[in-house]
């Protein structure tokens, strides 16, 4: 158990951060008032929020062992484990979800009329699952979470979602569901293997046979690879985007997808870092057949929450690029990137969320020129534009440049590839944003609209927070990772060497 | 004492007997049977650690028995509290329908005690034919009588079964010179390279996979559960799958030695059983229908953990039984409240049920989340654990076809809960059920959530239980 850091002060702290909302979600099972629903879930997630701040300030930035551990046996005859800790890896993403989930709540506070409580108790299991997925140290645990995640979010597109939310909704589960079937067998087949036990940090190194390891790492990445979402596995995203209602796109778009990179990092590497190495050079040039396949289809949008959602699969493109480079630029840069996409779009699909609720349209045509009366607004959209193709002095620019750093590093063709991906971005955002500023002569009628009120500007005011904060000074968010990534990549080129050898006796 | 549960029981039937003589009214009938239904879940209570051998060692009375008895004597009051009014059941005949009922459950609950082969015939019939009576008691409702058809399907698609398995039972008697379990199968396990012996076993077998709607021994399933009225196929589905089982267990657990052409054969029915239940399945719109041909996918699920040959294996199977008890449970409480005047349900009718009646919706939810095996619910457990144990023997292979399943599964259980939840409804009225049913659905749903998220009792439970038949 030397990977597993306990810290006496806040022994129970992730413990809390997962119950919380979930008992949240309980109490509000029995109460008929939707105003107090409303209240109530922004009072949980901000307590929760407030609450994530001593893993922070407690974080112990020179280790990369697993911290705020709490450990007790679940199911004995299984040995499974209730284990959880963050490491460098995870902790950004814990605090990105509790961060952006008051905010959701804020998001949907007049958006949702109809079944509030349902509503409210869906987003705060949600909370409950996706941190669980994040800190989980134990495989059953972590699939169990990973899984019963599918449910409220089913029900969130399935029952607030667009016209056609029942397709959307269908897909995204089945997508997901039939993704990571594999994985459970994967699992239980680690756990065989590794002497009965579901604990994750001793299944990690171990140097399973090549041929296991390829099965391994294709279920994983089926399964990874379906949530990211890598090309070609992308088409659930934009049908589940375009439905689901605005709370349910940011927190798609800013943690769901996080955890198909998550796992990468977490399971593929650790698990499978011969087989990692034989299908790195693929799973690049996935990546950057994503980032341009996401550019030009971003660019032909007329929708902008679909314009969103493509721009999204060209930005994980970006993700897995940095993950796949095996270096500590372009890991680091990916971890940056994961929090600035989730800062990034979420934030974009707030502000598309906000016409919505004014036009009930999504059509860019119907926004264009919006500008003239709704000036704070498009103050808001136009950073958060320039963010999203990467604007020096963006949260977007220090993530992008350093995966595009640590691409060069590995292979300039490859980087140069990517290159295009990020041209193409400021010409979509650009395109939209132009749009809705300005427009042109045949702008519809918009002196009607009122600008954003107090409420919406403070759900948006945090994100301008982190784009800037992390634009600027993006030194404190990567000392936090710096340890845990270094000797995540030192252990992964301790066994790439033999990797080497392997993939050659495989391709030849 | 002994004996309790099944004399509570026989003297039940009599009183019923008595009853059905009178022109009693629904309502007085219906609160009878569930007292004396309570009154024999009691019974199975108070017996249940009781020891002995009874009736020429025939009958066997140790804690797997009695575990059994008990869970057979739960689920069947829920039926008879999920029946309601007997709304689809013809006005004249409840107490006669009920008299059948508690026969049948006489049956089963001896069946989970026979250790003789005539006994366990004997047993298995009395059973069966009290539901074959049970099935075509449905109301006349339109032109068509698909009771009828179903009684006559199930009758006769049992009675084969039957035959198969009394011609396996003389082969034993031929192959061992007795009828006495314990003595058959330590002879059988002897001999298990002859054609002759794995004939006899398969033969016996048919005759619960009959019960379980195994794969080849399922034809009878769809027709059945469509035609049966709602009441008669919740208790087709769930009560005697128990006894089913607990007999499969026993009979399985002596076949120990050289099993691998049995093992064989079992993953060919459970893989068989698993595909040809769920693509079925995906095409229905009647719900009852579609969850006969989920039950087919189920039992397929349940044969993994007998195909292991491990005890931790039949608990696994004991486990996952129970659950799929209270999961289909709750689906027909579900049905049985929904249907107005007993007829069928098809899935379209659930359409905003989340407005109609809110409980409903979300045991219905629930409980179909749960069947596909979705976390953090019973159903999810129950198959990581029978896919662990079967991986652990190294089947992978049919670890991952049972994986791909779960996953075909998934699609025909969302639509029916994306009808429930995120459709709104047609001018249709709301549905409102007794305290009674809303309290046994609320502790339905709580048994599947509690099954799910802290197993180990329950493991535990199933693993000391089966110790019992060593």
């Amino acid at each position: 158990m030397d990977q597993l850091l306990f810290n006496s002060d806040y022994p129970y702290i992730l413990s809390t951060l997962i119950f919380l909302p979930l008992a949240g979600a309980l109490l509000l099972l029995f109460v008929q008032n939707e105003i107090f629903a409303r209240y109530w879930a922004l009072g949980v997630t901000t307590l929760t929020a407030i609450l994530s701040i001593p893993l922070l300030t407690n974080f112990d930035t020179n280790s990369s062992k697993f911290q705020f551990v709490q450990q007790c046996s679940w199911v004995k005859s299984l040995n499974i484990q209730y284990v959880i800790g963050v490491d460098g890896i995870s902790i950004l993403l814990v605090m990105l979800t509790t961060l952006i989930m008051p905010l959701c709540v804020l998001a949907s506070w007049s958006y949702i009329k109809t079944r509030v409580q349902t509503f409210m108790i869906c987003l705060l299991i949600m909370e409950t699952s996706m941190l669980g997925v994040f800190v989980a140290l134990d495989f059953v645990l972590f699939y169990i979470l990973w899984e019963a995640m599918l449910i409220p979010m089913y029900l969130l597109i399935g029952i607030w979602g667009g016209p056609r939310k029942i397709y959307a909704s269908i897909k995204f589960f089945l997508y997901t569901l039939a993704g990571s079937i594999m994985l459970l067998v994967g699992i239980i087949w680690l756990y065989k293997t590794n002497n009965y036990s579901f604990f994750i940090p001793e299944m990690m190194w171990k140097g399973y046979s090549l041929t296991a390891q390829i099965y391994i790492f294709l279920a994983f990445f089926l399964a990874f690879a379906i949530k990211v979402p890598m090309f070609p596995f992308h088409t659930w995203l934009p049908a589940a985007h375009v439905e689901a209602p605005t709370a349910g796109s940011v927190i798609l778009a800013s943690v769901l997808l996080k955890m198909g990179t998550y796992g990468f990092l977490r399971f593929a590497l650790p698990i499978t870092p011969e087989a990692t190495t034989i299908f790195m050079p693929y799973v690049l040039w996935l990546s950057i057949a994503g980032i341009i396949y996401g550019g030009f289809t971003a660019l032909a949008q007329n929708d902008m929450k679909k314009l969103i959602a493509y721009s999204s699969v060209g930005h994980m493109g970006f993700v897995t690029l940095g993950i796949f480079v095996m270096n500590i630029e372009g890991v680091e840069g990916a971890i940056l990137q994961m929090i600035n996409h989730g800062v990034t779009t979420g934030a974009l699909f707030l502000c598309v969320g906000m016409i919505y609720e004014r036009t009930h349209s999504r059509e860019l045509r119907s926004a264009t020129g919006v500008g003239k009366y709704m000036p704070i607004y498009v103050t808001f959209l136009t950073f958060f534009s320039l963010s999203s193709f990467g604007f020096p002095g963006t949260n977007s620019f220090v993530g992008e440049f350093l995966i595009l750093a640590g691409a060069f590093k590995y292979n300039t063709i490859l980087a140069l590839a990517a290159i295009p991906g990020a041209v193409l971005a400021a010409a979509y955002m650009l395109r939209m944003l132009q749009k809705i500023v300005w427009g042109g002569t045949d702008n519809p009628d918009q002196s009607w609209l009122s600008d954003i009120n107090a409420r919406e500007i403070a759900t948006l005011t945090p994100f301008l927070f982190f784009v800037f904060w992390i634009g600027l000074g993006p030194q404190p968010f990567i000392k936090l990772m710096h340890a845990s990534v270094v000797n995540l990549l030192d252990q992964f080129h301790a066994h790439q060497g033999q990797a080497v050898a392997a993939a050659e006796l495989f391709f030849h | 004492m002994q004996f309790l549960p099944e004399l509570i029981l026989l003297g039940a039937s009599l009183i019923i007997f008595l009853v059905s003589l009178g022109k009693p009214d629904s309502n007085k009938i219906q609160t009878i049977a569930i007292c004396l239904g309570s009154a024999v879940l009691a019974a199975t209570l108070v017996s249940l650690n009781e020891k002995g051998i009874l009736f020429f060692n025939s009958y066997k009375v140790d804690l797997y028995s009695q575990v059994f008895k008990t869970l057979i004597a739960a689920s069947f009051l829920v039926v008879l509290i999920l029946g309601q009014k007997l709304k689809s059941i013809k006005n004249t005949v409840h107490s006669e329908y009920y008299l059948f009922m508690f026969v049948s459950v006489l049956g089963l609950m001896m069946l989970v005690s026979s250790v003789e082969l005539l006994a366990i015939f004997i047993a298995l019939e009395l059973s069966s034919f009290a539901v074959y009576i049970m099935v075509p008691m449905r109301g006349e409702s339109g032109r068509y009588r698909f009771q009828m058809e179903a009684g006559i399907k199930y009758l006769l698609f049992g009675v084969t079964a039957t035959g198969f398995m009394l011609f396996g039972m003389s082969y034993m008697f031929g192959l061992t010179g007795s009828t006495h379990l314990d003595v058959v199968m330590v002879k059988l396990s002897q001999m298990y390279t002859q054609p002759a012996a794995i004939i006899a076993i398969m033969m016996v077998l048919a005759g619960f996979f009959y019960k379980l709607a195994l794969f080849p021994f399922h034809f009878w399933v769809p027709d059945v559960y469509e035609g049966a009225s709602n009441e008669t196929t919740a208790f087709i589905a769930s009560v005697p799958k128990l006894a089913a089982v607990a007999l499969l267990i026993r009979l399985v657990s002596m076949v120990t030695g050289e099993g691998q052409n049995i093992v064989t054969i079992f993953m060919v029915c459970a893989v068989l059983s698993m595909f040809y239940g769920n693509l079925s399945a995906l095409v229905q719109t009647d719900l009852k229908r579609m969850l006969g041909f989920s039950g087919i996918a189920h039992a397929g699920f349940v044969l993994l953990g007998l195909l292991t040959f491990q005890l931790s294996g039949y608990a696994n199977s004991i486990y996952y039984i129970i659950g799929y008890v209270v999961m289909n449970l709750a689906c027909f409480l579900v049905i049985c409240s929904i249907s107005k005047n007993g007829e069928n349900v098809q899935i379209s009718d659930l359409s905003g049920l989340h407005k109609r009646a809110p409980l409903l919706a979300v045991t219905m939810a629930i409980a179909l989340f749960a069947l596909a095996g979705i976390p953090p619910f019973v159903g999810f457990m129950g198959k990581f654990m029978l896919l662990a144990g079967a991986l652990k023997q190294g089947y992978l292979l049919l670890v991952i076809l049972a994986a791909i399943n779960t996953a075909i599964a998934i699609f025909y259980y969302l639509s029916v809960v994306r009808i429930t939840f995120c459709s709104d409804p047609e001018n249709t009225a709301s549905i409102t059920n007794g305290v009674f049913t809303n309290a046994t659905s609320l502790l339905l749903v709580f048994i599947i959530v509690i099954m799910g998220v802290v197993p180990q009792r329950f493991i535990d439970f199933a693993s000391l239980v089966v110790q019992a038949i060593k």
